[in-house]
């Protein structure tokens, strides 16, 4: 006890020590080993709730049905049925409370998103209709002739 | 028994540190708590792509940003789509501007002008995590922030991660990147917060065409596993050895 030698050693258990004692404070106590093994499922186990709480916003056609009933119909019945209602008037979120009313994009660089023709073998984009923007109307929103709900009736 | 002042006070100091360290605090990690822990799942989310299908509108895109609230404008996103335009000289071309948030409107592909005749095969390609079952991005984390959930989805705890980018470097697939607010690693989450609640993800029902599925890879009867067991499908990067659990129909050997 009395070694010169072995006092350092005292000293490094009490730092290892005092890192535990630490290590007890600071690490969650639902930090752990989980499904995934030591590899891959080492952490929080709370944060998968946290994830999981995250606010959904956009809630797809069937919160929309309800309350829209005419709009859904018609869209519904057309060739943009497989669009959603929220990719051109935004995510929902908790529409009507908030926000109380949903901005509506009626840019021209939405709908050229599918409907600029691209000459493209073995895409589905060749198959959409298409026009080229520089040269259709250029400047003017779509839905000054084309009814965006239901594109199959020209005009409005 | 003849005991000095220094002696004992030496004895006591001891002894209070060791009555303070909780027998908790020596908790270690043996391998057999590990496999203790590792229990089995019934689900296990994968990815479906059809390249045939994608038209390039950069839909999904838009929507994951906005449902998952990374910032819009800056260049950065989970979930993008590539163009990929291959010439009959066998040149290759390829870009995504934005991550495709705005969709391929120019045909103008890397700012060159191409021929339509030209084009030998062109084509999107989405792209997202792939939520590997031997995910790299996971092994390399030094402080356990980022992890693998029993479903197969791979998550980043932001309280937790320290902004280090060994994740970042260790990903073959490029998908993880520095959140420019939270300051920390940030990933696809496959939309964890509507799969749990019977949804899809964000940028699956964003799809107008269907190139887009998610589905429970250990349900035999899901249409994804359907398909991921009857049809010819490819991962990215096999060779990697990350299993990625993304499927694609359709995909090129230029794609990488």
């Amino acid at each position: 006890m009395k070694s010169h030698v072995l006092r350092p050693l005292w000293v490094v258990l009490v730092v290892i020590g005092l890192i535990l004692v630490a290590r007890y404070f600071v690490v969650p106590p639902d930090f752990g080993i989980y499904e995934r093994g030591f590899m891959y499922g080492f952490h929080r186990k709370s944060n998968e709730k946290e994830w999981e709480a995250f606010k959904v916003k956009y809630r797809t056609k069937t919160y929309c049905k309800d309350c829209h009933p005419d709009k859904y119909e018609s869209n519904m019945s057309s060739k943009h049925h497989v669009i959603q209602c929220e990719n051109c008037h935004g995510p929902a979120i908790d529409h009507p409370e908030n926000p109380p009313k949903l901005t509506i994009n009626r840019k021209r660089s939405l709908c050229i998103r599918c409907h600029a023709y691209l000459p493209y073998p073995t895409s589905q984009r060749a198959k959409i209709k298409g026009i080229d923007p520089k040269e259709h109307n250029p400047g003017m929103e779509c839905v000054t002739c084309h009814n965006p709900h239901k594109p199959d009736m020209e005009g409005w | 028994m003849r005991q000095t002042r220094r002696e004992f006070l030496k004895t006591i100091t001891r002894g209070a540190i060791a009555t303070a360290l909780p027998i908790g605090a020596f908790k270690f990690l043996s391998p057999r708590e590990a496999r203790a822990a590792v229990a089995s799942s019934n689900v296990r989310w994968g990815f479906l792509v059809d390249t045939y299908k994608c038209v390039g509108c950069g839909f999904c895109v838009k929507a994951c940003k906005l449902e998952n609230e990374v910032p819009y404008d800056a260049p950065v996103t989970r979930t993008w789509v590539e163009r990929y335009v291959i010439l009959k000289n066998g040149r290759m071309l390829a870009d995504t501007p934005m991550g495709a948030r705005d969709g391929f409107t120019d045909p103008k592909v890397q700012e060159q002008e191409v021929n339509p005749r030209d084009i030998a095969k062109a084509f999107f390609v989405p792209k997202l995590c792939n939520q590997c079952e031997n995910p790299p991005c996971v092994q390399v984390c030094p402080v356990g922030a980022t992890y693998q959930r029993a479903d197969g989805v791979v998550l980043v705890d932001r309280s937790w991660c320290i902004g280090c980018g060994y994740c970042i470097m260790a990903c073959p697939y490029g998908v993880r990147f520095f959140h420019p607010i939270y300051h920390t690693a940030e990933k696809c989450t496959f939309c964890i917060h509507r799969l749990v609640k019977g949804m899809n993800t964000a940028c699956v029902d964003a799809c107008p065409f269907g190139a887009r599925k998610v589905g429970n890879l250990k349900d035999p009867n899901d249409p994804v596993t359907q398909v991921i067991l009857n049809q010819r499908v490819a991962v990215l990067k096999p060779e990697y050895g990350t299993k990625p659990q993304a499927f694609y129909i359709g995909l090129d050997e230029n794609v990488r």
